[in-house]
């Protein structure tokens, strides 16, 4: 489904992400983990399209359609999600009417009839149960005055909503306490089928009890210096990243 | 004589000949409009050398000749048009004007109830003349205003509602203002008297039925009595290349509690000059306004809220759109004098650019002579947020798509001001409208 080769990604003339490489498969789930300021955001980020994160070398193949070629508008309507580490505000937008706005642009891109107000609330409303929010949060400003927890609810409510084909969640687990945790981790599983995928970036392996991983990665200083299964999460949360810091530094 | 101002020749000249005219003015109105016209023909417009018109330069509308409304032929409009002109249905009472003139043939003045009065103001000169006797001319400041004194000048007709006390209406009165002749100098003229504990809705909708050059210089007055609630609007759509001035000024007396909303679209020019002033203590005033401007467009707002008394609260909150090489002007002015303790004022003025080539002049202006009072004010501008944009196009929208989205939500606050359907509506649509194409219009690759 995504196949990543070679990847550079540079902000503001300064190289963080380095020919990084990644193989993502129909039905898997893959946790990108490692520590602060490793790149995983720019690498998330950069896979989404936002223009300032510039790739300096390497392929991304979405589907089968080059990726780094699309606007970041036609990778959301070919089915790629972008969970943000932190949420924009949107003043004055309702939740509802960007809803009602994202899913129309994504169903008339798929050549799918417009939804109308009465539509698009029906389904909000089901989706909401699903993270249980609060009606109100629908029509309330997106994201505007919402606290941290409420603002990665809001994104896996536009997750289950636009039912993406490949989901990249940062660290939408961070920051959260455990009820909220286990709603976003419900989120994440309902969307896993043999025909999606998921990468979820976290710093932690709490996540990883409820929405299980095929693959894990460390990504360190912009490179993925490790791949394993799940075992591997088990081992970062016991002995830290500082060994992984001597690995790397050892064979380097 | 005194010394004749920039540009008034020609408007002396159609002075001396209304004044020959078969003009059956009282007397009292044939001496008000000729102190009137002797204040504007000594002024003059006014230049940019004048404070309150440093950004707002009237050559243009000076050098250009105009002819009285009553001096042209207007078209013949049918009621499809004015009806789609209208913001109400035609069950709400309406009073139509052509180029400033009154158009009974189009107007719906359904009953009042309880002596409550709606019609020309020609007509309320004989039906009501104390009444306008004493509020015509009486608030608007024509001594000190080019544009009320030329006003005051030619003052025939224009609109007249007269809500009694104790009264409440609950159908908005719409006034529905007409330019349809290229040419044209239309001055309507609007007093508004609300009696006390009355409330009601009046809508001034302006609509420019022609692209050409013409000058709208319209004046409203309103004196809202003790306890009445009057909520007011201002609907501008003018053509392309219209001037229009608004003078607006309202006097709240104890208790009252005004509101008045304006969002503007048309007019090459449109300045607004709109004064608030409270007389009676406890006297509330909210002010909102928003202006969707593009082209080489110039939008000019000088707002004056007047704390003349103790315990009167004003909001004021404007915010103005700007694409192409459009101009703002916003001076906001707050005075609380000196016996006006607890006075709780606030002003908010933001400009969203999208363009590189507009400008903004936004200066406010407090002026306060008391120490027990709350006054706050601000004023911004900028662009639509990079990564509010990123973040819309990360769920499907298309750059324009999501521009649009964030310019409509950067004016929502204004709009949800707005309760009274079809005007809400109304806004929506025009808003969608007037900023980029809508989805389904849009080329598909
Ligand atoms: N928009 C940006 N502007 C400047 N520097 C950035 C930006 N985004 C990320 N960086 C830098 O890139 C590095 C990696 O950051 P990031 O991708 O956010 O890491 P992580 O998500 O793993 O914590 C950090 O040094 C950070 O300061
Ligand atoms: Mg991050």
């Amino acid at each position: 489904m995504l196949s990543i080769r070679d990847l550079s990604v540079g902000v503001e003339g300064k190289t963080i992400v380095r020919h990084l490489n990644l193989e993502v498969r129909a039905g898997e789930v893959h946790a990108v983990m490692g520590p602060n300021g490793s790149g995983k955001s720019t690498l998330a980020q950069a896979l989404a399209g936002h223009p300032a994160y510039a790739v300096t070398g390497g392929e991304v193949t979405y589907l089968g359609r080059d990726l780094l070629a699309m606007s970041p508008e036609d990778r959301a309507r070919a089915g790629l999600f972008l969970a943000f580490q932190y949420p924009i505000e949107i003043p004055g937008v309702s939740n509802a009417a960007f809803l009602k706005a994202a899913i129309n642009e994504q169903r008339a891109a798929r050549g799918l009839d417009e939804l109308d107000a009465m539509d698009v609330l029906e389904r909000l409303e089901q989706k909401l149960q699903l993270v249980e929010m609060d009606k109100s949060f629908l029509s309330r400003p997106v994201n505007e005055g919402f606290s941290g927890g409420e603002k990665k609810r809001n994104e896996i409510l536009q997750m289950a909503v636009l039912e993406p084909t490949l989901a990249i969640l940062d660290e939408t687990d961070s920051g959260l306490d455990i009820d909220a945790l286990k709603i976003v981790a419900q989120g994440v599983n309902r969307l896993r089928r043999p025909d999606n995928a998921i990468i979820l970036v976290t710093h932690y392996q709490r996540i990883l009890q409820y929405v299980e991983p095929d693959h894990v990665h460390v990504l360190f200083d912009g490179r993925i210096v490790k791949s394993a299964g799940k075992e591997l999460a088990l081992e970062l949360e016991r002995r830290g990243y500082d060994w992984i810091r001597d690995e790397v530094g050892a064979v380097a | 004589m005194t010394s004749i101002g920039a540009g008034t020749d020609r408007y002396l000249a159609e002075f001396e000949s209304l004044e020959r005219g078969a003009d059956r003015a009282p007397a009292w109105l044939a001496a008000l409009r000729r102190e009137a016209m002797a204040r504007f023909a000594e002024r003059g417009f006014p230049t940019t050398r004048d404070e309150d018109w440093r950004y707002t330069n009237l050559g243009p509308l000076a050098a250009t000749p105009f002819r009285a409304a009553g001096a042209v032929a207007s078209l013949n409009l049918s009621s499809e048009t004015v009806d789609r002109a209208a913001i109400g249905p035609s069950a709400w009472p309406r009073l139509v004007f052509v180029d400033g003139r009154y158009a009974p043939e189009h107007s719906s003045r359904q009953r009042l109830p309880g002596g409550a009065c709606l019609s020309s103001l020609a007509e309320a000169m004989t039906t009501d003349p104390e009444l306008v006797q004493r509020h015509l001319a009486r608030h608007a400041h024509w001594d000190a205003d080019v544009f009320a004194a030329l006003s005051t000048a030619f003052v025939q007709d224009g609109a007249f509602l007269h809500i009694p006390a104790e009264t409440a209406i609950t159908a908005p009165i719409e006034l529905l203002l007409l330019t349809t002749v290229p040419g044209a100098l239309a001055q309507p003229r609007i007093l508004v008297v609300a009696g006390p504990h009355s409330r009601f809705t009046v809508v001034e909708r302006y609509v420019g039925l022609t692209d050409d050059t013409c000058f709208v210089n319209a004046v409203t007055e309103m004196v809202v009595g003790p306890g009445a609630s009057v909520d007011h609007y201002v609907l501008q759509e003018q053509g392309a290349s219209t001037f229009h001035m608004a003078t607006i000024h309202a006097a709240l007396e104890r208790d009252s509690a005004f509101s008045t909303c304006e969002a503007t679209f048309g007019a090459r020019l449109a300045r607004t000059t709109l004064t608030v002033r409270f007389g009676g203590e406890g006297g509330r005033g909210s002010l909102a306004g928003l202006y969707v401007t593009s082209g080489r467009q110039h939008v000019d707002h000088h707002v004056t809220v007047d704390h003349a008394v103790p315990r009167c609260s004003s909001r004021q909150l404007y915010k103005g759109v700007l694409d192409g090489s459009a101009r703002a002007v916003f001076n906001g002015r707050v005075i609380v004098r000196p016996d006006a303790q607890k006075t709780d004022a606030s002003q908010t003025n933001k400009h969203l650019l999208l363009s590189d080539g507009v400008e903004v002049d936004s200066k406010p202006q407090l002026e306060i002579f008391a120490d027990d009072v709350k006054c706050t004010h601000g004023a911004a501008e900028g662009q639509l947020a990079p990564e509010a944009i990123f973040y819309l196009r990360s769920r499907g929208l298309d750059d324009t798509a999501a521009r649009r989205l964030l310019t409509l939500g950067f004016v929502r606050e204004v709009v949800d001001r707005i309760t009274v359907e079809p005007i809400r509506s109304y806004l929506d649509r025009t808003l969608e409208a007037r900023l980029g194409t809508e989805r389904g219009s849009k080329e598909m690759p």
